[in-house]
């Protein structure tokens, strides 16, 4: 996504990319980034929450009007909940599932395998 | 309680994906500096597009990852995003406008805040090339965006 929008920016239409993996849009470079602070899947605002969805739009509008250089990167203040034991959780290998993964690991080759399916359905950002 | 902290997703994905035996790391594109354009017109006078990487949840676009657009209306009830990595164990995606902000973008253009949004929205597969996001999607993109009229793009991944 972020090299899309590295490329319409160069063709003349300005963007703004909401997201919520930081490192990951910052290690690209992107024109204006708008991140929001949640577990992965809801940047525009939490599910079925219809005021926070608007408010988040609003900022989107606020940061095309405001920005005056590339890589201009602002941090939403929305919260996603008091617990934050998601930060920790996600994606996390540990000695308990080592051997879990491994298994996921062969057994999805197997598949691809079988189906001529390649790592491309894997989403990175 | 777990301290407040950004989640380093490069880091756990690599992790992730050496601990299922995969022998080569994902390579994420890297710039230093970005391309910066001016509005060229007022956020009023503008037609907004939206892009997503969630794609129609649709038999085709369940089993085929492409480039795919759609009209904003009707609301898309549901989009297809099992394969994409989002924390499926914290949250859930049958809020399409969680990800997708048709709705709350529509209500900025009743409220004369935006011009309008553009009439289709775009799903744009994450490759593993990326050289063909480069040289075909992103293209591909820029050329629907221009069509519709689009004068100004949100692009959000999950």
């Amino acid at each position: 996504m972020s090299l899309v929008a590295r490329h319409l920016e160069s063709n003349g239409i300005p963007t703004v990319v909401l997201g919520s993996a930081m490192d990951i849009i910052e290690y690209c470079s992107v024109p204006r980034y708008a991140h929001v602070d949640f577990p992965l899947g809801n940047p525009c605002g939490k599910p079925f929450d219809t005021a926070m969805q608007k408010s988040i739009a609003e900022d989107v509008l606020d940061l095309f009007g405001q920005a005056t250089q590339a890589g201009t990167i602002v941090r939403l203040s929305y919260q996603w909940n008091e617990d934050q034991a998601w930060r920790d959780a996600y994606a996390r290998v540990s000695d308990e599932n080592l051997e879990h993964l491994r298994e996921l690991g062969e057994q999805r080759r197997r598949e691809q395998l079988q189906n001529k399916t390649s790592l491309a359905k894997i989403d990175f950002n | 309680m777990t301290e407040v902290y950004d989640v380093p997703y490069m880091r756990r994905t690599r992790d992730y994906y050496r601990a299922q035996g995969y022998k080569q790391d994902y390579v994420w594109a890297h710039f230093s500096d970005a391309p910066f354009q001016a509005l060229a017109k007022s956020l009023e006078k503008s037609t907004l597009a939206l892009i997503t990487t969630a794609m129609p949840d649709t038999g085709k676009g369940r089993s085929e990852r492409k480039l795919y657009s759609t009209p904003v209306d009707p609301l898309p009830d549901s989009m297809y995003t099992d394969e994409l990595s989002w924390d499926k164990q914290a949250t859930h995606t049958r809020d399409v406008n969680s990800f997708l902000p048709i709705v709350p973008m529509r209500a900025l253009v009743e409220e004369g805040r935006l011009g309008k949004l553009a009439e289709r929205f775009h799903s744009v597969p994450t490759e593993y090339s990326q050289r063909s996001t480069r040289e075909v999607q992103a293209p591909e993109i820029l050329k629907r965006c221009l069509e519709d009229g689009a004068d100004i793009a949100l692009l959000v991944p999950l």
